[in-house]
This record gives C-alpha cells, sequence and structure tokens, in this order.
C-alpha cells in the first residue's frame, strides 16, 4: 500500500472545477515530481491533501494517508494530523515565517503543538530539527529572527519546521523558485537526503522539468487541473505519451534558431564603471558607508550580437542596467553608445537614449493599466525630435504590434486584456518602436510559462535576425541565456569574474564561481533533452 | 534599540521645538501688540505698558520666545491676565479633569474595540460580523457631543442614574469623581472604539492572509491558536497607529464633550480664556495638549520596536 | 455604474448624500420658513403639519434652519476637502518623485508637525487671534487634511515609482513631473476619490463640533452644531430640538460613509480581486 493514496479527486472552488480526477501515489523513501505549468492545480492537489483549502472548496474522490482517509477525517483530526504525519514546505521562504518570533519558537512549536513536552525539551528537539536542516543552532542560535536570515537560510527553518516531528510526508511545493541556483541546489540535496535518511516520501512541487528530473522517481504532469501523464522518471521522459507533455519538454530545452552574426564593431562599450550607494548603517550620527555595487566592470558588446550576463541576486547586474540606461549616475569609468556617452554632464544624452531600450520581467508591472495599447508602445517617441502623428503613427503602431506576432487591431484594448505572455510581447513591440540599436533585457523571459517562453525566445531570435538588433540578456537562468546568446557574462559581487562564448563558459568554465554555478544549475538527463 | 530610542527621542525633541515655535508665532507674533489685543481698544496707555511690561513684551521677537520656552522646560507658563494666578496652578486643576477623561474614554475604547475586532474577524462574513461592522458603521458617523447630550437625556435626567454634569472633584474619593466622568468617557469613546474595531477586524483579516498562517496551519495548529499565536501580534502594528493618533482625537474631544457636562476641564478654561482674550492661557493649553500627542507619538514608536524585532536592530 | 450598485452599502449611501446635498441646493432658491425672522409666538411647536420638524426656541422652523445648516456643513467640509488636497497631493506627489532628499525630508516633517494639532486646537488659535467665523472652521479642518492627503499620495506614489512602467517612461526620456502627471496622478485618484469622502464626512463631524463649542459658523448663519449647543438648555423640555439636528449630522456622514465604502470597493482593483 502507497503511503499517500490520490484516486479521482475533483476539487471545485465556488463551483468552478480546478481538479478533475486526479490521480497519483507517494510511496515511503521515494520521491514523486509533479510538474505543470501555472494553472496546472499542482499545488491546490498538495492544499487538498493537507485539506487547507480557499473557503468555498468542495473535494471529491479518495485521498489516504497510510490507509486513513483524510476527506472524512474530522477537522480535529486533520489538526493532529498536519505537522505530525504531513510536512510541509512552501515557495516563499520570505514569508512563510512569522517576522515577529525567533525561529527556534517557530521550530519548537511544531513539537509543543502535538506533543505534551515540557518547553525545554521542545526547544532541543528544535535545535536537533534545525541541525537536520543543516543549520546548526551553533551558528544560527535559536533566538534569531527570520529577518536575520537569507532566504535560503529561512527556507531551511521551513523545512526544519516541516521534518521536527519526523513526518512519514514531505510536500514540498516549488521549495526552490524563489531561490537563486546554488542555494536551489544546496537545498534540494537537503530535501534529497532527508529522504533516503528518513525514509519520508517526498512530493515536489515544481514548474520546473529540470528541478524535478534530478530528484524524482515517479513523476506525473499535470495541465489545467488534470493529470496528462505518470508513471517512473526514469522511463517516462524517453517516452513521453501525451502531446502536452512532449511539448513541455521540447520548450524546456529550447534553443530558437539564428542566423545572423555579429559584426565587428563595438556597439556598447562599459568601461572601467563604478557605482557607488552611500548608505547610512549606523542612523544619521554614524558613518558613512559606500556599498559598491558595481566595481570596476568593463566590456564591450558588438553590433549584431546577443551577450549574456548572469548573476545571483545581489550580484549588480540590476544596477548596471540602470546604468547604462542612463537612469542612475556612475561615480567612474564611462559607458559609450557608438562612441558617444550615454551621460554627459550629469544629462543623459538623448540621441544616445534613443538607440536603446528596455524590456522588463514583470509583464503585470510593466505597464499604465489606464492606457491603451497604442498610446503605451509609443511612449517612446517622446525621445524624437518630430514623432510621426495621425496616418504615420497607426502605421508604426501597426508595424510594431505585428511584428512582435498581434495585430493592429490590438492597439485600443486595455493591457488587462492580454495575458502574460502577450504583455510581453507588447513590452517588446514599444522597445522595437524607435527602431533601437540595442535591446536589454532584464529578466524578460522569468515570469513565464516554459510554453510561453519558447514561444518569445523564438520571437526575439526572429526580431534581431530581422532588424539587425543587438541584445543584453540579463538573467539568473543559465539555461535560457546559453539558449540566446553568443557570449556571455559572469558577474558576482559587482564584478565580472568570466567572460567568453557562451558555450566555452558553459562547457569548460575557469572561474571557481562559474564552475558552482554550473554545477548548481538543473539540467535535463541529457539522454533526454 | 538604544539607537532606536535616541532616534526617536531627537525626534520628540525637535517636533516639540518646532510646535513651540509655531504657537509662539501665532499666538504672540501675528496679534501684533498682544497687550492691546488682550485689553480691547479702550485701554490706557499706562495699562497697556504695565502689561508689557508683565509678559515681557518688551524684548525682541527671539529674546520673548526663549525667555516663554525656558520658562516652559521648569514648569512656568507665565501669570494669567484675567486670573492672576500662575498659569501652570489653573493648568493643573484642570488637567486633573482632562486627562483622567482622555484616559478612561481610551481604556474603555480599547477595551471594547478589541474583542469586538478579533470577533468579527473571527466570524468573518457572518451575521455576527455584519453586526459588529452594522453598530461600528453607525458609532463612526455620530457626533459624540451629540451622543453625549443623548445619554444626558436618558440616563440623568430620565433615569436620574447620573447626574447630568458637574463634577465634584476627587477630593471625595475616587468612585464619585469616576461616576461624574463615566457619561463623558463613553461618549468620548464610542466614535474612537468604533475606528479602532474596524481597525482591528481589517488588520487582523489582512494577517490571516499572509503565508505564515498558513505555515503555522500546516504544523497542526488550529483556526484558533494561529490567530491568537501568530496572527494577532503582526496584527497589532496597525492598530497601535490608529490608538496613537486616536488620543489626539480624544484630547480634543475631550475639550468639547467637557462643554456637555459642564466638567471644569481644560476645555472649559480654553473657551473662557478665548472670550476673555487671554492669550497666555490659550496659548499654555495648546502647548500643553500639543506636547501630549508628541508625547503620546513617541510611545507609539517605542511600542513597535516592543512589538516588531524588526526595530530593534536595524533603524 | 452597475458595479456601483451591487454593492449593498453603495445604494443608501448614495441615497443619502443625494437628499442632503440636495436640501442644501434648494436653501439656496428656497426655504419653508425664513430662517432670520423670529417668531415667537411659534416657540417650540412640536413637528406638525406646517412645521414637520417642529420650531425651535425663536419660534424658527428646524426644517428650514436644517436646509440652510446643511450648506454650512457641505461648504465648510467641501472646501476644506478642496484645500487638502490641493495641497496635499502636489506635497505628496512632489516628496515621492524625490524620495528620501532634502524636500522630501522636510515636506514629511512639517506634516508631522501639523500632524500634531487636532482641528480643534488649530481652531482655537485662530479664534483667539482673529475672533470666531465659519472661515476658521474652514481653514482648521483645511489644514488638518493637507497632510492627509500628502501622507496618503506619497505612500501611494511611492509603490507605482517602483512599478516597471515608470521605468520605462524614465528610459523613454520623461521627466519626474511629467511621469508624477502622466503616471503617477492617474494612478492614485481612485484612492484619493476615497480618501476625499471619508475626510468629507470627518470634515461634516469637525464642522459640527466646533460650531458647537462656537468656534464656527456665527448666528445669524445657521449650522447643525450651534442648533444643538442651542437645544442643549432645552434638552428635557423639548427633546426634538436636539434629535433632529442630530440625526441630520448622523445620517449625513453615514451616508458618505457608505458611499466611501462602496467606491472603494468598486475602485480598488485589490479589492475586488480579493472579494471573488
Amino acid at each position: 500500500m502507497s503511503l499517500l493514496e490520490i484516486e479521482g479527486l475533483s476539487l471545485e472552488i465556488h463551483g468552478e472545477p480546478i481538479l478533475k480526477d486526479v490521480s497519483m501515489q507517494v510511496e515511503p523513501g521515494r520521491v514523486l515530481g509533479v510538474i505543470g505549468e501555472s494553472g496546472s492545480g499542482k499545488s491546490m492537489t498538495a492544499f487538498g491533501v493537507l485539506q487547507l483549502l480557499p473557503n468555498g472548496s468542495q473535494c471529491r474522490g479518495c485521498i489516504s494517508l497510510a490507509g486513513q482517509d483524510i476527506l472524512t477525517a474530522s477537522e480535529k483530526d486533520l489538526c493532529a494530523m498536519r505537522g505530525r504525519d504531513i510536512g510541509m514546505v512552501f515557495q516563499e521562504p520570505m514569508t512563510a515565517l512569522n517576522p515577529l518570533q525567533t525561529i527556534g519558537a517557530q521550530v519548537a512549536e511544531t513539537i509543543l503543538v502535538h506533543e505534551n513536552v515540557p518547553k525545554s525539551e521542545a526547544f532541543e528537539r528544535a535545535a536537533d530539527a534545525l541541525r537536520r536542516a543543516e543549520l546548526p543552532p551553533e551558528r544560527f542560535p535559536l533566538s534569531r529572527y527570520p529577518h536575520e536570515l537569507s532566504g535560503g537560510q529561512r527556507q531551511r527553518v521551513v523545512i526544519a519546521m516541516a521534518i521536527a516531528l519526523r513526518p512519514k510526508l514531505l510536500i514540498a511545493d516549488e521549495p526552490t523558485t524563489a531561490l537563486d541556483v546554488t542555494t536551489q541546489a544546496q537545498i534540494l540535496d537537503l530535501l534529497k537526503r532527508l529522504v533516503a535518511g528518513e525514509g519520508m516520501g517526498l512530493m515536489l512541487i515544481s514548474h520546473d522539468l529540470a528541478v524535478v528530473a534530478d530528484l524524482a522517481d515517479d513523476l506525473v504532469i499535470m495541465r489545467s487541473g488534470e493529470v496528462v501523464e505518470s508513471g517512473p522518471a526514469h522511463g517516462l521522459f524517453r517516452n513521453l505519451q501525451h502531446p502536452y507533455s512532449r511539448a513541455l519538454l521540447e520548450a524546456s530545452g529550447h534553443v530558437p534558431e539564428r542566423s545572423g552574426a555579429a559584426q565587428d564593431k563595438a556597439l556598447l562599450k562599459v568601461r572601467n564603471v563604478i557605482r557607488e550607494y552611500q548608505s547610512h548603517s549606523h542612523g544619521w550620527w554614524g558613518r558613512t558607508t559606500h556599498v559598491r555595487a558595481v566595481d570596476n566592470v568593463s566590456f564591450e558588446i558588438r553590433k549584431g550580437e546577443s551577450l549574456g550576463l548572469v548573476g545571483e541576486s545581489g550580484c549588480g547586474k540590476s544596477t548596471l542596467t540602470r546604468a547604462i540606461l542612463g537612469l542612475e549616475e556612475i561615480q567612474g569609468g564611462e559607458i559609450l553608445l557608438g562612441g558617444t556617452p550615454v551621460v554627459s554632464h550629469h544629462r543623459v544624452n538623448r540621441d544616445v537614449r534613443r538607440r536603446m531600450q528596455v524590456v522588463f520581467q514583470d509583464p503585470y508591472g510593466s505597464f499604465n493599466p489606464r492606457w491603451r495599447v497604442d498610446r503605451l508602445i509609443t511612449e517612446p517617441f517622446h525621445l524624437m525630435d518630430s514623432p510621426p502623428f495621425g496616418a504615420e503613427r497607426e502605421a508604426a503602431v501597426a508595424e510594431a504590434l505585428e511584428s512582435v506576432g498581434l495585430s493592429a487591431a490590438d492597439s485600443r484594448k486595455f493591457i488587462h486584456e492580454f495575458s502574460g505572455g502577450q504583455r510581453q510581447r507588447i513590452a517588446i513591440a514599444r522597445a522595437l518602436i524607435i527602431k533601437p540599436d540595442l535591446i536589454i533585457l532584464d529578466e524578460a523571459v522569468s515570469a513565464l510559462d516554459v510554453s510561453v517562453r519558447a514561444q518569445v525566445l523564438d520571437l526575439l531570435a526572429g526580431l534581431a535576425d530581422r532588424f539587425g538588433l543587438t541584445y543584453l540578456f540579463i538573467s539568473h537562468d543559465l539555461s535560457v541565456v546559453r539558449s540566446i546568446t553568443e557570449r556571455v557574462l559572469v558577474m558576482k559581487s559587482g564584478q565580472i569574474v568570466e567572460e567568453g562564448p557562451t558555450d566555452r563558459v558553459f562547457d569548460k568554465p575557469q572561474h571557481a564561481y562559474t564552475k558552482q554555478l554550473v554545477a548548481a544549475a538543473p539540467v535535463l538527463p541529457a539522454d533526454v533533452a | 534599540m538604544l539607537q532606536y530610542f535616541l532616534k526617536r527621542l531627537v525626534s520628540l525633541c525637535l517636533s516639540l521645538v518646532a510646535a513651540s515655535v509655531l504657537i509662539f508665532l501665532t499666538l504672540e507674533v501675528v496679534p501684533g501688540d498682544p497687550a492691546a489685543y488682550m485689553l480691547g481698544i479702550n485701554a490706557q496707555e499706562d495699562t497697556l505698558n504695565a502689561l508689557r511690561e508683565q509678559l515681557g513684551l518688551n524684548g525682541t521677537i527671539l529674546e520673548r520666545y526663549l525667555s516663554w520656552a525656558g520658562g516652559l522646560l521648569v514648569g512656568d507658563f507665565g501669570t494669567s491676565y484675567t486670573y492672576r494666578t500662575p498659569v501652570a496652578e489653573l493648568i493643573g486643576e484642570r488637567l486633573w479633569v482632562s486627562l483622567p477623561l482622555a484616559l478612561y474614554a481610551l481604556i474603555l475604547s480599547t477595551l471594547i474595540a478589541f474583542p469586538a475586532g478579533i470577533w468579527a474577524a473571527s466570524k468573518r462574513g457572518t451575521l455576527a460580523d455584519s453586526g459588529v461592522m452594522g453598530v461600528t458603521q453607525l458609532g463612526v458617523a455620530i457626533p459624540n457631543f451629540w451622543f453625549a447630550m443623548l445619554m444626558v437625556l436618558v440616563f440623568a435626567i430620565n433615569l436620574r442614574w447620573f447626574s447630568a454634569g458637574g463634577f465634584p472633584g476627587w477630593e471625595d474619593g475616587f468612585l464619585p469623581g469616576m461616576k461624574a466622568l463615566t457619561l463623558p468617557a463613553i461618549a468620548l469613546a464610542l466614535p474612537q472604539a468604533s475606528i479602532l474595531t474596524r481597525v482591528m477586524r481589517s488588520s487582523l483579516l489582512d494577517t490571516l492572509g499572509e503565508d505564515y498562517i498558513r505555515s503555522a496551519r500546516a504544523k497542526g495548529l488550529t483556526k484558533g491558536q494561529a490567530m491568537w499565536r501568530h496572527a494577532l501580534r503582526n496584527a497589532l502594528i496597525p492598530v497601535l497607529t490608529i490608538m496613537g493618533l486616536q488620543f489626539s482625537f480624544l484630547l480634543a474631544g475631550a475639550i468639547i464633550i467637557e462643554n456637555v457636562f459642564y466638567l471644569p476641564g481644560l476645555g472649559r478654561l480654553v473657551f473662557q480664556a478665548i472670550s476673555a482674550r487671554d492669550l497666555i492661557v490659550v496659548e499654555s493649553v495648546v502647548m500643553l495638549l500639543v506636547f501630549a500627542v508628541i508625547l503620546v507619538n513617541f510611545t507609539v514608536d517605542l511600542a513597535y520596536a516592543w512589538v516588531d524585532p524588526r526595530l530593534r536592530r536595524r533603524r | 455604474m452597475k458595479g456601483l450598485l451591487h454593492n449593498r452599502s453603495t445604494l443608501p449611501g448614495a441615497l443619502l448624500t443625494v437628499v442632503f446635498a440636495g436640501a442644501a441646493l434648494i436653501s439656496l432658491f428656497w426655504v419653508p420658513y425664513d430662517t432670520t425672522v423670529l417668531n415667537i409666538a411659534d416657540r417650540m411647536k412640536l413637528p406638525s403639519l406646517a412645521h414637520p420638524f417642529g420650531t425651535d426656541q425663536f419660534g424658527r422652523d428646524i426644517l428650514s434652519m436644517l436646509m440652510v445648516g446643511a450648506r454650512t456643513s457641505i461648504a465648510v467640509a467641501l472646501v476644506a476637502v478642496g484645500i487638502g488636497m490641493l495641497a496635499g497631493v502636489p506635497l505628496g506627489l512632489a516628496a515621492a518623485a524625490r524620495k528620501g532628499s532634502l524636500p522630501d525630508e522636510i515636506i514629511m516633517r512639517t506634516n508631522d508637525l501639523v500632524f500634531a494639532f487636532p482641528s480643534l486646537l488649530i481652531a482655537v488659535m485662530i479664534t483667539a487671534v482673529f475672533g470666531a467665523s465659519a472661515l476658521n472652521a474652514i481653514i482648521a479642518i483645511g489644514i488638518f487634511n493637507i497632510p492627509v492627503f500628502a501622507r496618503l499620495t506619497r505612500g501611494a506614489a511611492l509603490t507605482l515609482w517602483s512599478r516597471e512602467y515608470v521605468m520605462a517612461a524614465r528610459v523613454a526620456g520623461k521627466g519626474a513631473a511629467r511621469i508624477s502627471l502622466e503616471h503617477i496622478l492617474p494612478n492614485v485618484t481612485n484612492l484619493l476619490i476615497v480618501q476625499g469622502t471619508i475626510q468629507f464626512s470627518l470634515g461634516i463631524l469637525a464642522e459640527a463640533g466646533l460650531s458647537y463649542v462656537g468656534l464656527g459658523a456665527q448666528p445669524p448663519t445657521a449650522s447643525w452644531g450651534r442648533m444643538l449647543a442651542d437645544s442643549q438648555t432645552m434638552i428635557s423640555l423639548a427633546p426634538h430640538l436636539a434629535i433632529f439636528p442630530g440625526m441630520a449630522i448622523l445620517l449625513t456622514v453615514l451616508g458618505l460613509n457608505l458611499l466611501g465604502d462602496g467606491l472603494r470597493d468598486l475602485l480598488d482593483p485589490k479589492l475586488r480581486r480579493a472579494r471573488t
């Protein structure tokens, strides 16, 4: 008998069907990977197991844990079961902990809720749980508050909370999505060791095929509330039946085709750039400390080239982006576009700015919700001395929209009428409309589902060939950077630590940090991709 | 923690200085010659000069401000022109009515609002919740002095449970004094309790939607346990802000309510001073009340640090 | 518009608001009886057909007094909200545009300072120097409203300044002032409308309080607060003198609050999403 048995589970929230006839099993000591894009119902399945569903939820079917029926259990029995028999790890470590309580108290609470033991004993066992989650109390005392820990460390606290009572089943819902690659690898390793060492069953939920492929013994692929494919992981990848799962696999390793080649002329030159912040870390009578976000960075982008810039959060890549765009002043060095400085005499050079545009990450926050599409995408016309108007403007709008795969008729719509992928296309149209030379793509596909991401990458590749565009592609996602760039820069703590052709850097990394980064990046098994 | 405390303390002092300058400018510089203003148009030249001398009006503006502010520091508010007694004495007497009244109202409003807000939040969407919300909707809209008049009509004039006004003083004991302050305190507390209930409820509902509540539930806590152990303290942060603001409304409200019940508090003093054009008294009372408001805000800032560990270390 | 009526609090709120605003408007052209003429013979009459709400201690028709009082209340509160918005919103926008700079610091510190003066204290100071009038009430409540709107605008604008569309506008070469007008202001309007309704209702309460203690409108201008003050000594003899003006204040404020709640639910997309 399986540890967790979900059989024909259907879920409705306020009458709206969310899950349809979902079945899956978790065996003790094994990892079940649940894969799906947003809206596939994978997280709702997990919340169904814990019976922590939103108000107005209606479940049918059967969920049983070690033979005990969950759907018919009383709330009292469920409370006794949660935390003791099932532990859960969530996506957002930054918000999953109570900011007002120490980590020790929060881990000990799992024990105190279920067992009638003295506080001191609960804290001793909490220390033990933290040690098992590899956050040794010698270095991270129980009296720490969540805000004193990093994201990865907080996720370890959440894991310690979940495993404090050695539950039979651990559910991890996108446990590493909010973390950097190297932290992600460490957390995944930890989960792997816990499953092996404690004989727990693990239900690992993710949108990322590569994350799951590495870890899972069994796989379930979900789409719009239904299971489309399931089976042992080993055979499944090579033998996918459902067209959706095949498309998903293809999209995950997708490499857009490119034909254009870079010219030998430098378009953007970044020379010894320094960007410092002043921070008053000790109140306003304390010392002023200087934080160097960008530390003596130099590189060039040739015309027609696609250059990648990778690094983890806080490495300074966003600051560098803003400096190149002229949104922040630099304290040293120079930035030249086509030989002209971006900023001269503390003023941004309009002619230079006209030649570069940017596409941001968030498809939802990138547009003023009160403007129509035509006004949104023509905003860069502000940079032109005589912007087109009337029929000419309409033609420009239509051309930009059509070149990103939308229609001219979309110009009268508001932004909320579009999906995430479409919005990102509109953002590209806005960047294209004044025909820039350089487009900076700041995590431009990071928020998109894999299948949509593959389409947008294809679009970008096609546009580069068609308009002879140059890209600076900034991302934390190595696989995306690898698929679309020719050359790559690796950034760490404000400095470029390695630079070279993309394939060379990823296949034979030289710098220790790059090696660490490449090793940490989850990859699909070689025989399937 | 110490750093946070010192920083708030400096900010408190700066606010006090700025407020005192503002009050001084409005009441002693804007009227031109305060002595002439206070005595009216028919004043004799020598009376005027005597008053100017008494008020110390013969120096420059800066000298006058410094001597006034210096006096404040040692509790010397000057001498009332109409009462011919030190203002500090006048205020001291009246403060023993106004301050207990405001505190009484604050305690009442907190005692009503906390349970009511928590109850409504835990019964979200039910009839009980709608009922509490409906009552608070009325409570927010009712003018407190009118509510006071209605209470006088019902509880003093018709039922005769309370006297319609006046204050026996604290010499006769604590209870008679409190009894005289009860109707005024209820009238003051009702609208504030309504606001606080609504804030408590919505803040609690916001917190209950946080991720860490879900974490707590996944640990096996019941809904009630998650609310008491995790949501409540987090929900207190916005509630504290509102309580701080409310104190200034309570003080101001007390001035109005004192009029309904003929209580010899700061309100009565200040209105008599206005009609007697006694600027010194007005100035002192306003300064005292502003001081109280600033002091309460300071206390609220400290309370934040007590509730929220994030404030204790960083700024 | 449909959404507006879906909320159950909006309709009664809008109705009450329309009734009192209508009464105030009509009083400009017509009132049942002249409120400046005293008629001692008809004093303290209980409600009747001729005088639906009765008459006061000087024989004036209470309905007519209430209509004129509505005009005073609404005018004072409206102008005070206007002052608060006209001064507070630009200050808030400017502070947000230069977050952390000296002007921001000055604006916010001044705000904190003004916040320490409840409108009643401002009214006390103004009256002590210039004497009592309705204008005092307007200025006192108006000054009190400035930091309210400045803080609200700054807070909302700050979150908008971190949005990527503002970044995109900066990349398009637009300056802080232009971005504030094109991108920030339109997206804080909803918030301002909702807060405006709330401050309007608070203004009516404050005006009533000020005229009740004699710091607001002076006779012969009829005002609800003064009517209550005048009725106080007679409350056991003629309770209706106190009941009707109080009800008028209560219902106007209630109406505005209900309307504000409805508008907030309608205009705030965040709340709307949470509801579904």
